[in-house]
């Protein structure tokens, strides 16, 4: 206690430059935890929209699926009935059967990705419904078509389209069904290329009947996504069925958010070298202009050890002053921020939505971005504090008397 | 009984260089409650022979034995806590934690020697009251004279009940009140408790009260009288 009081009421003897530290601590807490809060809540954003686009957190295929994407390694859709999903955790689950055909109307001919699926989950999962700019969502009865591929085909709602392709184990596949709807996509290739129809119709089209490509999970609690994948795997080990996570499915999405990450990394880097600077000229400060009192101390019986630990609560001290200070101007800020994410507009939001995102900037409140700058900060604070440390150490008493 | 036995006594600066013998073959003892000052010109070398018998510094050559004990064979943290126990020191420029109270520097050094509360409350109390600065007693180094810090250094000094006190020049920024003052505390404390003071001094009034006058000129004991 008598070392805090201490080291307490000695960051205090210069008030105008503890200030300054605390304040140049707290400014780059305070900055570090606002980026990244808008860069976790961006990423998070990113991550759930890619995962509410197509894959899900979760996604069950035939163990050669992903490594050739054709009908022959779907799989049996009441197979999933041999394995114990647990449901509760799930926000919705939904089967896909996925593969390529031709699509014709009059003179007019298109290669296309069918996308076979349960109309109610899929507008669960994806929202797909949201996506209808023309027309009706899936009756049962019709197709769903991207607005590029329509204006390609010159095909409209009420129009009847031809698909042909070869179908499961290499039978040939032919039907033509009712344009019910028209889709649209932020994103190209779908616009141009994306068919949707009820899963019982694609299976009799492809003539794979009760066969899926893919069971896609939405996850209620992300942060129980890799237990529900341990969990999968053991419950398929030994059958022809794999589990893969989002980011198995989306390795460009990790790296992409990593090279941003890495990228905001450096700022921050940077910027704690800057104050670290300030931070260490401090602590130079502190130790030379008390070196004469170093002495006395020693002199008159307090020991170099008693001595540096009084210097390193000092430094820690001031350290965790200075972290407060920051973290009690980024925190409100940050809140603030969550629960109105600046809005983009113009050209900026529609450049977002293009590529299917919401025109904002979210934040994240995640505890780990406050914490870690935090830690950071004492880290820094304790290994320049070294350079105290050693001063005290190597203290001379006669020397230090004469100073 | 000597509280302290010098014996052959050298120090000497830039021994590879140009050696210069600050203390040159000093030999001397102190007897427990002597109130003995140490003067001579600047340069002289009582500073350097006061840090060597308080243990500040070490000698290139020779022994210094305190209340029995050979400093010079303790290593620095043993000597650390043998000054804790044994030494107190008062300094020209009083020397006084800034950030505690004038009670509190008094405490200080009992807290490092792991005195409880009461003791601590009560001594401190005690040496304030000998010290006519019991209103002192809340108040910091800046906020008091310099007369006044130099009583408090004494008291800290004095604080943990110490072999003996070594006073290097005490009254070298103190005015002629301040000074009277302090001599005559000092004076009381060791008629009345036995407490032993060496002095390092220019000043002739610091001379006048003490009973035993070492004269050191160029390192060497040049005169020792006792009154």
């Amino acid at each position: 206690m008598l070392y805090l009081k201490l080291a307490w009421r000695n960051i205090w003897r210069n008030r105008k430059r503890t200030w300054i530290t605390a304040s140049s601590i707290g400014f780059a807490v305070f900055f570090a935890s606002f980026m990244q809060s808008m860069q976790l809540g961006s990423y998070q954003r990113m991550i759930d929209n890619s995962v509410r686009f197509y894959t899900g957190h979760l996604a069950i295929h035939q163990s050669d699926y992903w490594e050739e994407k054709i009908l022959d390694n779907g799989f049996a859709h009441k197979s999933l009935m041999d394995l114990d999903i647990d449901q509760t955790k799930l926000d919705v689950g939904a089967p896909r059967l996925t593969s390529f055909a031709l699509a014709s109307f009059k003179d007019k001919t298109k290669g296309v990705l069918i996308n076979g699926v349960d109309p109610a989950l899929e507008a669960d999962l994806t929202y797909l419904d949201n996506k209808i700019k023309s027309g009706t969502y899936m009756t049962g009865k019709g197709v769903l078509i991207g607005g590029g591929l329509s204006e390609y085909l010159k095909v409209g709602v009420g129009d009847t389209i031809v698909f042909i392709s070869q179908g499961y184990h290499g039978v040939n596949a032919a039907g033509k069904y009712l344009v019910e709807g028209l889709l649209s996509f932020p994103v190209p290739e779908l616009e141009q290329s994306a068919v949707y129809l009820p899963l019982p119709l694609a299976q009799d089209f492809f003539g794979a009947e009760e066969i899926i490509t893919s069971y896609s999970m939405l996850v209620k609690d992300p942060k129980e996504i890799n237990q529900l994948q341990v969990n999968l795997d053991e419950m398929t080990q030994g059958s022809e069925l794999s589990i893969m996570n989002w980011e198995e499915m989306m390795p460009e999405l990790i790296q992409g958010i990593e090279l941003d990450y890495y990228g905001g990394l450096i700022m921050i880097y940077i910027l704690y070298v800057v104050i670290g600077f300030g931070i260490f000229g401090t602590f130079l400060m502190m130790t030379k202009e008390r070196t004469y009192e170093f002495g006395i101390l020693v002199s008159i019986g307090m020991k170099k050890r008693q001595i540096q630990y009084m210097v390193a609560l000092e430094i820690l001290a001031l350290a965790f002053f200075g972290v407060m200070l920051g973290l009690a101007a980024s925190f409100p800020l940050t809140v603030y921020f969550f629960n109105n994410p600046i809005e983009f507009t113009g050209e900026a939001a529609k450049a977002y939505e293009s590529f299917g995102y919401e025109p904002i900037i979210p934040f994240s409140l995640d505890p780990v971005v406050f914490y870690s700058q935090g830690i950071a900060i004492l880290l820094i604070s304790a290994f320049l504090g070294i350079y105290p440390m050693l001063a005290i150490k190597q203290l001379k008493i006669i020397k230090a008397l004469k100073e | 009984m000597n509280v302290i036995e010098a014996t052959h006594l050298v120090k000497t600066y830039n021994p590879d260089t140009i050696p210069v013998k600050a203390v040159n073959d000093i030999s001397l003892e102190i007897k427990e409650g002597e109130f003995t000052a140490i003067v001579g010109p600047s340069g002289s070398g009582k500073t350097t022979l006061l840090n060597m018998v308080g243990g500040l510094d070490t000698p290139t050559e020779g022994n210094v034995i305190v209340n029995g004990v050979e400093i010079n064979q303790l290593s620095p943290s043993e000597l650390t806590d043998f000054r804790m126990h044994n030494i107190g020191f008062v300094f020209q420029s009083y020397n006084l934690i800034p950030v505690m109270t004038a009670k509190e520097n008094i405490e200080f050094i009992m807290l490092l020697q792991k005195a409880d509360k009461k003791h601590r409350d009560e001594r401190a109390d005690d040496l304030m009251e000998k010290m006519g600065i019991s209103e002192t007693s809340r108040r910091r180094p800046a906020e008091l004279s310099g007369g006044q810090q130099q009583r408090v250094a004494v008291a800290r000094a004095l604080a943990s009940k110490p072999k003996f006190i070594l006073a290097d020049e005490p009254t070298a920024n103190l005015d002629s009140q301040s000074t009277e003052s302090l001599l005559d505390i000092m004076a009381k404390m060791n008629a009345e408790e036995n407490v032993t003071f060496i002095f390092s001094t220019h000043d002739q009034r610091v001379i006048d009260k003490a009973k035993r006058v070492i004269t050191i000129v160029d390192g060497k004991i040049a005169s020792d009288e006792t009154k």
